[in-house]
């Protein structure tokens, strides 16, 4: 008889009943504290169902209401009955009625015993813990707080905002550190005794009753005082969630709870019967011991809060749809977006795809349809190469190829033909890869066989929509890795930016690059330009090319040569 | 949002309540058993039409979950559907022969149903061929997500439609009665969906799916609304707007994170492409008593001469919850 359960009970009485039952077989005796709240009729039936065990007692019932003083004062006189009671009890263990011992109760009898001057308590000054949700942390023990947060929110906030104007401030009584911690622990008679029988405890009490969330910090400030030996942790397991509400654990955890290393867990929903059948059985019918490994149980749970606070970075779906800027990753992976390269290369797409290894589209937001590689219809994740669809939402398009394509890298080539609806989130995009051959749409004109005045008006139109474009690439908004080139400096000398970029998409061979694309002829583009200008458009985003062939042309060609002209 | 139009909204609201209220005078109680209704039990409100095939599965599945009360509105049933329903021990039936267009699509007579039966309860309204599937329901009813829903002081759950189709042939398995027709409808696209935010709700509007991608590939504006919020924590002030796509008042319909953040979410598995479509669609045409002048059955109608397919290479077999949460379908949110 060296433990004493202290139990905290409000809902659920017979699981209650049941851990009561289970802890005093082991020859724990048990003080249950009735929430006020639980009606008289239960009352009644939940003691009567226990008559029978002498070693459990009932203490005098309190209201007791989250984040107020009620919790402390039913612990308090619990406590104080549980000493008097059973003046064998050496440690006082605190629990809830939605508590579940996970050893057997004599491992937990045999660990304090071989401790029994060790206080069990979690107990962190306020400045050195971050724990707090809300933003109330020593302000809990500086303000006042007579009003219920649960019912009378708004009167609660305005107090505190009232009190933090004027600059209200309380003075901890007697000098005291507030410290805070789980309200879940295990005390020694020693300390407890000395906190209950302080001769200064009224003094204590009053500045703890206008304490925010006082059975974080009542037991836990006070301990301070009077252990000789404190183990800052609590033997009860328990998780928090982001809200600082206590995680819950059901009959799917089994597993995972047989390797913690507490020895009590809490909370358990009451209807999890697989838990209570598994754990509240006595030592001989108990499960074969698992080795402890409560890592586990400690990244489930902090994945969870990870998964409510900061989800997966690229998605979008019916319950994360986050505002502008607050995305946390506007995709979910790294792409590269490549304009100017087909018009300029022959043979871009294929030669890009042997190069890297990456999955290698065409336009995907040209007028027809979305010019998926291989010229699928449908894509992964089902996405259609519909323009309609596409355009009715192009941001969406994006974010929902690159989400359904994890794991792969994906490429895909824009330009002023293209529709421009994605344009800005791709800048926006950190994920981004943009290379630009600025004034390569030229080529195609250049090569095509069309009426002059046609050409002219094109030209003039996509040179609106790609200086547009560098536009957005160039404001401050842009936040994608991006690199424009003239296409006069591109065509200078090509394998320098290609090397450049390959060796940023992380290709599998890092070699240096052996084979290069294949450039269209531009014999004669130099005039076509100058034709150009001569009809009063002016194309300047492909740089200076010269006119005259005759000067120029037979050195650029000897450099170019052994990089680019392939046979 | 500024007092003018909150206030409208009140009105509105309002206005709904008000209309169903008066609509309750065409509902005709066939088998009234909602005095079992016990405080804590978790309610089915459901609006059907000659659905008799698919309703043993119906009620096995959501009996499995854990739902402990089915009210159900029979419009104007010729095939037995009343009778049978009536039979079952935890039904409470309704008879209507009205308009459902002018029930504003049968929502008048749930929200009826809702305000007189669901107060205080956590409210399921989904249609017969709707299967909801939330994180964790292989192993946990779905009281302990209602119970964990009422910890965490969150007032409705959000589940989108995902529309589950066969391989090949719409028509090619014939369903049997008892059968789980996701044996046959397996097939879902997983990643073809987008949202719009509804200023005036507050809720998202998606789209997408094998009817936007088949059905709608040149006006995709016109594909169904996918977006649902059918598990409700029901209280008298509370309206349906149109189906279950949108409530108010509008903080109901805040069932997502804005910040980056995932909350918890469900999926309701959709399975009206059976062999059985054809008909319903027929019959739903010269009705003519669905949403937007029936503009889905048309589509629907158009193509379904040319024997369409909605499956491709990419669509996903179905497996369980985790994979769809995996795909980003649903959402565990901060539940573990």
């Amino acid at each position: 008889m060296s433990v004493g359960i202290v139990m905290l009970v409000h809902a659920d009485l017979d699981r209650a009943e049941q851990v009561a039952r289970h802890w005093s077989a082991a020859g724990c005796p048990v003080v249950i504290h009735a929430d006020a709240n639980v009606p008289a009729r239960t009352f009644r039936k939940f003691v009567k169902a226990l008559s029978d065990i002498d070693t459990i007692q009932f203490s005098p019932r309190h209201r007791c209401e989250w984040g107020t003083w009620g919790i402390v004062a039913a612990t308090q006189s619990a406590s104080e009955q549980m000493l008097r009671s059973f003046p064998d009890v050496r440690h006082v263990y605190l629990a809830s009625g939605s508590c579940l011992p996970l050893r057997p109760v004599q491992e937990l009898i045999d660990y304090l015993a071989a401790r029994p001057r060790t206080d069990f308590i979690e107990s962190a000054t306020t400045s050195d813990v971050p724990w707090t949700v809300g933003g109330l942390d020593s302000e809990r023990f500086t303000l006042r707080f007579p009003f219920s947060w649960k019912k009378h929110r708004r009167l609660f906030d305005g107090y505190v905002r009232l009190q933090r104007r004027i600059g209200l401030k309380r003075k901890m009584p007697n000098g005291i550190v507030p410290h805070l911690g789980s309200q879940w622990w295990c005390l020694t008679r020693q300390t407890l005794s000395a906190i209950l029988q302080d001769p200064e405890r009224d003094t204590y009490d009053r500045f703890f009753k206008r304490v925010w969330i006082p059975d974080e910090s009542y037991f836990q400030t006070l301990a301070r005082l009077y252990s000789g030996h404190i183990e800052s942790r609590s033997l009860t397991l328990s998780k928090f969630d982001f809200q600082g509400k206590p995680h819950i654990f059901y009959d799917d955890h089994l597993q995972l709870l047989r390797r913690s290393d507490c020895f009590v867990a809490r909370k358990i929903w009451p209807r999890a019967d697989r838990l209570y059948e598994a754990f509240l059985t006595d030592e001989a019918h108990a499960m074969k011991r698992t080795e402890p490994n409560p890592g586990k149980i400690d990244r489930i749970f902090s994945k969870a809060v990870e998964r409510r606070t900061r989800g997966r970075p690229g998605l979008y779906m019916q319950s994360r749809f986050p505002r502008k800027n607050w995305e946390n990753g506007m995709t979910g992976a790294k792409y590269s977006v490549f304009q100017g390269f087909t018009e300029l290369f022959s043979d871009f797409e294929p030669w890009l795809a042997r190069a890297t290894g990456c999955k290698v589209h065409g336009h995907l937001f040209a007028p027809d349809r979305a010019q998926f590689s291989s010229d699928q219809k449908v894509i992964n994740g089902a996405l259609s190469n519909s323009a309609a669809i596409r355009d009715y939402r192009p941001q969406a398009f994006l974010t929902n190829l690159i989400w359904n394509t994890r794991g792969e890298r994906q490429c895909f080539q824009h330009g002023p033909v293209d529709r421009q609806g994605a344009a800005m989130a791709m800048a926006r995009d950190p994920n981004a890869q943009i290379s630009v051959i600025s004034g390569a749409w030229a080529v195609p004109l250049f090569t095509s066989n069309r009426d002059f005045a046609d050409l002219r008006t094109e030209a003039a139109r996509l040179q609106k929509i790609e200086s547009e474009f560098l536009d957005k690439l160039r404001s401050p908004l842009a936040k994608a890795r991006i690199r424009i080139w003239t296409m006069a400096e591109f065509v200078e000398n090509p394998m320098e930016p290609l090397q450049l970029i390959i060796d940023e998409l992380g290709a599998k061979n890092a070699r240096r690059l052996t084979e290069a694309p294949k450039m269209v002829n531009l014999q004669g583009f130099g005039q076509f330009l100058q034709n150009l200008k001569n009809q009063g458009m002016h194309p300047y985003l492909m740089g200076d090319f010269p006119t005259d062939p005759a000067t120029h042309r037979p050195g650029r060609t000897n450099q170019r040569k052994p990089y680019l002209v392939k046979k | 949002m500024s007092i003018v139009s909150s206030y409208r909204l009140r009105l509105q609201r309002r206005r709904w309540l008000i209309r169903a209220v008066r609509k309750r005078r065409e509902l005709s109680s066939v088998a009234n058993r909602t005095r079992q209704i016990r405080k804590s039990d978790v309610l089915l409100f459901c609006t059907l039409r000659n659905e008799r095939i698919r309703l043993p599965y119906f009620l096995d599945y959501y009996r499995q979950l854990g739902v402990t009360h089915f009210l159900f509105v029979d419009n104007d049933s010729s095939d037995g559907s009343r009778d049978y329903l009536a039979a079952q021990d935890d039904c409470s039936v309704w008879y209507t022969r009205r308009s459902y267009k002018r029930a504003r699509f049968g929502m008048d007579w749930m929200n009826w149903l809702l305000l007189r039966h669901g107060h205080g309860h956590w409210c399921l309204t989904v249609d017969p061929d709707e299967f909801f599937v939330f994180p964790f329901c292989d192993t946990r009813p779905i009281q302990a997500l209602t119970d964990w829903l009422d910890a965490s002081s969150i007032k409705s759950f959000s589940a989108m439609i995902l529309d589950m189709y066969p391989k090949g042939r719409i028509d090619a398995q014939p369903y049997r009665e008892g059968q789980n027709p996701l044996e046959i409808a397996a097939w879902f696209d997983s990643g073809n969906y987008v949202i719009e935010k509804n200023p005036r709700y507050g809720n998202l509007w998606i789209q997408g799916g094998p009817r936007q991608r088949v059905f709608f590939p040149d006006q995709p504006e016109l594909a169904p609304a996918l977006n649902k919020i059918p598990l409700v924590k029901w209280e008298r002030k509370n309206a349906y707007a149109s189906s279950t796509h949108m409530l108010l008042p509008r903080g109901l319909n805040l069932t997502y994170d804005e910040f980056g953040g995932e909350k918890a979410s469900g999926l309701l598995l959709h399975t009206k492409f059976l062999n059985t479509f054809a008909d319903k669609a027929k019959e739903e045409l010269t009705r003519g008593q669905h949403y937007c002048a029936s503009v889905e059955y048309k589509a629907y109608a158009d193509l379904i001469g040319d024997d369409p397919e909605l499956w491709c290479k990419w669509s996903e077999k179905y497996i369980n919850w985790r994979q769809l949460e995996i795909l980003g379908l649903m959402s565990k949110g901060n539940w573990a």
